[in-house]
């Protein structure tokens, strides 16, 4: 079976990042080469997403390539394929990837290396998305992490060198444990296949129905950790997100956008798709055993980040210390997954599944005001700054907008997916629920205050904020209204019209949870 | 002998009068690079006598064993001699540059025959099914390195040949002693009987037997870099002339897994017998590797640092030797994993290595330090450099990567799931310092004294072959079932 067009979008930016090495000299050129190509591959998201049929529920748009190892040991196919879980996740991969190279106009250095390298992990983070292979996901989910430590290393600030490779060092800790966790399901008696879901009408079984009858050769509970491990670093969640800030801070804004936009979305991908996909109902362990703690762990992540995140005085970093707190709520809407109320299971699910869509489009358009703002001001240090309302009221509007999704005010997306984790996640652990949302009363005040420290008030004086620069600030120019409005436009959309990724998401959920 | 016999050793007949024939040549005639050419040239024809007998394309062998069955060239040695054949022709080849440079040029003759005589005795030790042929192959493969590590008479080149002459007598002496034992107890010197004999037994659990098997497992680790017998390594290494070393890495590695399969897999390979030595070899297995990437963390010379990295590629290897099937199913597609890795990790290993020489032949600098903004001073080589040692990480979509994947889960097939855990967790303890490498070439900016010798840097040679590598690096990786089917054919001998 091969439908074509999701293969098409993996693959484009890898063709074109070749013919920029091969064919491209001159670096206008080269952007304008770029942004088509993601600009295309933008749209060809947007297809996918909307030609995916809610009547027809599961897998569609499968490119299937049996045994692409023919080797009877390790029988992996070529097999990729959006549910209603994955399409939301490949929109925002499209948005973002547009989004990013369309924010690198500011990038002098190395600029062809630059952009070969973007579109090189713009192509890795779809593949994540899309693998219904565990080694062919697994394969994309350890190769996003060559053009990270590039980006990172090259055109970084502050300490890139040591943030890349802390960045790269975590995650691969995690890509080692996942991949025993892969071996040890494949290796196991009866099961013998890396197929990630069941796809009933190309007569494949896969691992979550084949994993409930089978004695694994390390026990479930174990594989389970590996997989868990991985992904809660990736995600990050306290204790394991030391890597997050500094990788953040000192990456570029593009890669920033990038970083905190798809990447941890990965994390929560694998942590709906795998952990919960796989371990309903296996010999000896459930999922059910460990929610409670899960929840724990999300609400410790939630309260934690936010506590440091006010204590912040680095832009950038106050907003990387957020995804922290934000990407907990991902896991407590995982942690929903309970025996006993389905309907609220379901539901939290969708919320986490929901988060994952709004975090990304509302840290995304953060992180690109942010680098907008430093642009100008060549200074992230917050009490360094001030009255800057004047100057870049266009750049304070969008920055307003991004605080207040990001604090959950209604009409905004992230109010939705945040009412929606608490509501279900409520009835099934009370308790960590309760303490989670004082991530909300937290995040609303260290917004608010970076808000109010940024733009309002008086311009410090000279010898902090020197007075050349101030004047020479101007807004931003009408073609970078292009990726903020990229950006904006699913932030409200999805706050007042939620229903057109939910029952999209409420399919994959219940293909998911059975 | 009869007419078989010499068909069966028609490789290495040929392999060793070419040897002499350019030793003899190199008195009348000075002309380096004909001789270069000539030395390319029979190498592969050697490598088309040794497709030959595994396709049968000129002649057919009646029978596989040769020589009174001391001799024979099954699947399994056929591939370890591809590989072998296949490392060396890339070294020379690609240290061309190395080779006519350096002092090397006015005794090339001395290095060719016996760099060919070398050849000759690993491609006899990978065939040879009886102890004492063992011994004389092992011998005949190593005499000729001790020379040719020492073959500049620098200092350092002086003491790494004495390490290893040392060395490499006292491994014999040990590996003699096990066979010895072996002798005693079977009372035959050809594997075949031994494990006849043993398995007719009553008592498995002699002392004989289990005392030879360590002092097998002890003669061979020597040339295997295993640990607690490694310490020579980054010491020889740094000595030795580069090309040498690759050749070193590679091919004797390979030589000594292939021995060490086949004795393990003939003689001791009954079942009992089996998950004795497995746990053995799982055990130095572990070691090893963690012994070695620990030692590279902080190693600043390049080529301590790709010995200690060999070290480590030895353990990873030697899981496959450990993951011995289980009961119920019983093929061993264990060492199938370790020949898939050797392979990877020839082109790998060697592509790094030509590279290196030619930067080390320039710059006299085998710092770390001295690759900084390598990427500035010639792109080519620096991206064959990144690819071999995102292999040596194992990065998709690099060889390295899948050839790790299968063996790890090999040892979680047979049961030793605490192996495959250290092994990821030292992937990612050996990915700090081969990544600091790669910081090194990309990202440092380059110091001025390196600028003025990049016009002299390219070399078409050098180039072609480390892309031949890379391609091959990605390609396997990518489409593993090429080397995987044929190690598939070659493990019949079991």
């Amino acid at each position: 079976m091969f439908d074509g067009i999701i293969s098409l979008t993996i693959f484009l930016p890898v063709i074109s990042a070749v013919i920029i090495l091969f064919f491209l000299k001159n670096k206008k050129t080269i952007r304008y080469f770029a942004n088509i190509t993601t600009g295309i591959v933008f749209i060809f998201s947007l297809l996918i997403f909307l030609s995916y049929d809610t009547d027809l529920s599961g897998f569609q748009m499968i490119d299937y390539f049996e045994r692409w190892i023919p080797f009877e040991y390790l029988r992996s196919s070529y097999i990729v394929g959006v549910d209603g879980l994955s399409a939301p996740l490949v929109l925002l991969t499209g948005i973002l990837g547009f989004v990013s190279t369309l924010a690198s106009t500011k990038v002098e250095k190395r600029v062809k290396e630059y952009h070969i390298w973007l579109l090189v992990l713009i192509s890795s983070v779809f593949g994540v998305f899309v693998s219904l292979d565990l080694l062919l996901f697994f394969i994309f989910f350890e190769f996003e992490l060559i053009p990270m430590y590039m980006l990172i290393s090259i055109w970084g600030s502050g300490r890139p060198k040591y943030s890349a490779m802390k960045f790269v060092l975590f995650t691969l800790f995690g890509g080692a444990l996942m991949l025993i966790g892969i071996l040890s399901i494949y290796m196991s008696p009866d099961i013998g296949t890396l197929m990630m879901v069941s796809l009933p009408e190309l007569g494949l079984v896969g691992i979550p129905e084949l994993i409930q009858y089978s004695n694994l050769l390390i026990p479930a509970s174990f594989v389970f950790f590996l997989f868990f491990i991985a992904f809660s670093i990736k995600l990050p969640s306290w204790p394991m997100h030391s890597w997050l800030p500094d990788a953040h801070t000192d990456a570029p804004t593009a890669v920033s956008v990038m970083l905190a936009g798809v990447l941890l979305k990965m994390a929560g991908y694998g942590l709906i798709r795998i952990n919960i996909g796989f371990f309903q109902n296996t010999n000896g362990f459930t999922i059910y055993d460990v929610s409670l703690y899960i929840s724990i762990l999300a609400a410790v992540s939630v309260v934690y980040g936010g506590i440091i995140t006010v204590r912040q005085t680095d832009m950038k970093r106050l907003i990387a210390f957020s995804s922290i707190s934000h990407m907990g709520f991902v896991m407590l809407g995982v942690s929903a997954i309970g025996q006993s109320s389905m309907q609220s299971s379901i539901a939290g699910i969708n919320g986490a599944a929901l988060q994952m869509f709004t975090h990304g489009t509302i840290t995304g358009l953060a992180f690109l005001m942010v680098g907008y703002t430093y642009e100008r001001t060549h200074t992230r240090h917050i009490p360094h700054l001030g009255g800057l309302w004047h100057k870049i009221p266009i750049i304070a509007v969008f920055f307003f907008i991004s605080g207040f999704a990001s604090l959950g005010l209604p009409m905004l997306s992230g109010f939705v997916s945040e009412i929606m984790i608490f509501l279900s996640v409520y009835k099934i652990w009370p308790v960590a629920t309760i303490i989670s949302a004082f991530g909300v009363v937290l995040a609303a005040g260290y917004i608010l205050w970076m808000i109010q420290r940024i733009f309002f008030g008086v311009k410090p004086p000279d010898e902090i904020f020197s007075d050349d620069i101030y004047e020479k600030i101007r807004d931003v120019k009408k073609l970078d209204l292009l990726p903020i409005l990229l950006l904006t436009i699913p932030v409200i959309l999805v706050g007042i019209w939620p229903s057109f990724l939910t029952d999209m998401i409420n399919l994959g959920v219940e293909g998911v949870i059975r | 002998m009869n007419l078989n016999d010499l068909k069966l050793l028609s490789p290495e007949i040929f392999l060793s009068i070419s040897g002499l024939f350019l030793l003899v040549l190199s008195l009348f005639k000075t002309d380096v690079v004909k001789i270069i050419n000539l030395s390319i040239f029979s190498l592969i024809i050697t490598i088309l006598l040794v497709c030959n007998l595994w396709f049968g394309w000129l002649f057919e062998i009646s029978t596989n064993a040769g020589l009174l069955d001391t001799f024979a060239t099954d699947n399994f040695s056929l591939f370890f001699k591809l590989l072998i054949l296949l490392a060396s022709v890339i070294t020379i080849y690609g240290s061309f540059h190395y080779l006519i440079a350096e002092k090397t040029k006015y005794y090339f003759g001395e290095f060719i025959s016996l760099f060919f005589l070398s050849i000759v005795g690993m491609m006899l030790l990978v065939s040879s099914t009886e102890l004492i042929t063992i011994y004389v192959a092992l011998e005949l493969s190593a005499l000729p390195i001790i020379v040719l590590l020492s073959i500049h008479r620098t200092k350092l080149g002086i003491e790494s040949g004495i390490k290893f002459f040392i060395l490499s007598a006292f491994s014999s002496a040990l590996l003699l002693y096990g066979f010895i034992y072996l002798y005693g107890i079977s009372g035959s010197t050809n594997l075949l009987v031994i494990k006849d004999s043993i398995s007719s037994m009553n008592s498995l659990n002699s002392y004989g037997i289990i005392i030879s098997i360590v002092l097998i497992i002890s003669g061979l680790s020597f040339k295997m870099a295993i640990v607690p017998w490694q310490m020579w390594i980054p010491d020889v290494y740094q000595g030795a002339p580069t090309p040498v070393a690759a050749f070193l890495s590679v091919a004797s590695k390979a030589s000594a897994f292939a021995v060490i399969i086949r004795i393990f897999y003939t003689a001791f390979s009954n079942e009992n017998l089996m998950v004795d030595w497995s746990l053995i070899f799982a055990i130095l297995a572990a070691i090893t590797m963690t012994i070695g990437n620990l030692f590279a963390l902080n190693q600043n010379n390049i080529k301590r640092l790709l010995g200690y990295s060999t070290i480590a590629q030895a353990g990873y290897i030697l899981i496959g030797l450990a993951a011995i099937p289980g009961s119920e199913t019983l093929d061993f597609s264990g060492i199938q994993g370790s020949m898939y890795y050797l392979a990877g990790y020839l082109f790998t290993n060697i592509s790094i290595f030509i590279v290196v020489t030619i930067i080390i032949s320039k710059t006299k600098d085998e710092t770390i330090q001295g690759l900084s903004g390598f990427i500035k001073v010639s792109t080519v080589y620096s991206v064959i450099l990144v690819i071999g040692l995102l292999s040596l990480i194992g990065m998709p979509p690099t060889v390295g990567f899948m050839s790790k994947v299968i063996i790890f889960g090999f040892a979680i097939n047979s049961g030793y799931p605490w192996l495959a855990l250290i092994g990821v967790v030292n992937s990612v303890l050996a990915a700090f310092y081969y990544l600091r490498i790669i910081r090194f070439i990309v990202f440092e900016e380059p110091s001025n004294d390196k600028l003025s010798y990049v016009s002299k840097l390219q070399d078409s040679r050098t180039v072609f072959a480390g892309a031949i590598c890379s391609i091959l690096v990605l390609l396997l990786g990518i489409i593993p079932f090429l080397v995987l089917e044929m190690s598939k054919k070659a493990i019949n001998f079991i």
